[in-house]
């Protein structure tokens, strides 16, 4: 039970302020990604498109979501996941691409 | 045991406390690995579908490209603020329910509620839209999918093959465009696109529908002040299903509406 209170403590939240801060990364994110696909960067068009994305998920998982205040079974679920995705997209892509 | 059962009540502890946990904090951290596991069943279902697009689309760029700058862009950067918001209003109601701030809980939620629903508005307006110009794939649904001018199919990027074929510059100069044949050809195999931006978008939009209804009972609930510090697991975890939901869009907005926006010189 006295464990109770001490992890209770350890499991802190952002502020409003850095909520409103993650919000204004992410719409100029938007805004960016909107603009990068309407210039020539050839073969780097989907990959800025992507990177931005990526980026842009990993701000909403780390703050909106909180799994940078989470517990170490949280994190490693997560993670587990996306690796699970990239090798779903990551060896499929490998198959199809060298037909 | 029955003693215990008995006796419980007078021990004052939360009501939402169930007693197979060791504590509270327990009992949330099972819960929220719990969800985390469920999104992963989600990622998995989204997943293959974002693989299966990337396939298609490397195979018939050309049609992808000509399907994508088909949808209108301004709509789906509109919606994509205004999922984006409603992901930082849901956030700070997780944030408000955390210091026990009622009525700002209960604010939030609202606020996420009318963004949902707004994007679904402007999601059926595109939809509409689409319906208009002949673009939902198959024969079943209007007058079936016809994207070289088919009688009745109004609407300004109706004609894919046209577009093609004819360019237009942002001035509006024309210029050197695809052979009759190839235009018809990317134009038929475009269908393809519109399978993938309704199957994507469209279950994208079944977990918003879902979400709100859930969305409803978390308000509800709120406005009971069931929620305060000692315990919010529910609106934490559907937070999370909530930002899930905008992370898909995330990277649907890019996928489905950019695929190349470059203007022709």
């Amino acid at each position: 039970m006295s464990a109770e209170n001490s992890r209770a403590a350890e499991s802190s939240h952002p502020t409003p302020a850095l909520y409103g801060l993650i919000l204004a990364i992410l719409v100029s994110g938007t805004a960016l990604t909107y603009f990068a696909a309407t210039w020539e960067m050839g073969i780097f068009n989907p990959i800025v498109a992507l990177t931005i994305a990526c980026t842009k998920a990993t701000l909403v998982i780390l703050y909106f979501m909180h799994v940078r205040y989470s517990n170490k079974l949280t994190i490693i679920t997560v993670c587990a996941g996306f690796f699970w995705l990239l090798i779903l997209i990551s060896l499929s892509l490998s198959d199809y691409l060298t037909r | 045991m029955s003693t215990n059962q008995t006796t419980a009540p007078a021990t004052g502890h939360h009501p939402a406390w169930a007693h197979q946990f060791e504590n509270m904090q327990q009992q949330k951290e099972a819960s929220s690995f719990g969800m985390w596991v469920f999104l992963l069943t989600e990622i998995m279902m989204f997943g293959g579908l974002f693989t299966a697009y990337m396939i298609y689309r490397i195979k018939f760029y050309d049609a992808f490209v000509a399907g994508s700058s088909s949808i209108n862009v301004q709509w789906g950067f509109g919606n994509t603020l205004v999922l984006i918001g409603s992901s930082f209003t849901m956030a700070m109601a997780v944030w408000a329910a955390h210091k026990g701030k009622r009525m700002q809980q209960v604010v939030y939620l609202v606020l996420t509620m009318v963004l949902g629903t707004a994007f679904l508005g402007v999601k059926a307006v595109e939809y509409k839209a689409k319906y208009d110009e002949c673009h939902i794939p198959g024969q079943v649904i209007g007058k079936g999918f016809n994207a070289t001018g088919g009688p009745g199919c109004s609407g300004e990027g109706a004609n894919i093959a046209e577009e093609l074929e004819h360019p237009k510059t942002l001035a509006g100069k024309e210029v050197a465009g695809k052979p009759r044949a190839a235009a018809e050809q990317i134009a038929r195999q475009s269908e393809l696109f519109f399978v993938f931006y309704f199957a994507m978008t469209g279950l994208h939009a079944t977990h918003m529908i879902i979400g709100l209804g859930v969305l409803a009972w978390i308000l509800r609930r709120a406005w009971k002040s069931e929620f305060g510090p000692a315990y919010y697991t529910p609106v934490e975890n559907f937070g999370l299903y909530w930002h899930f939901v905008d992370i898909v869009w995330i990277y649907l907005f890019p996928l489905l509406y950019l695929i190349n926006r470059i203007p022709h010189h």
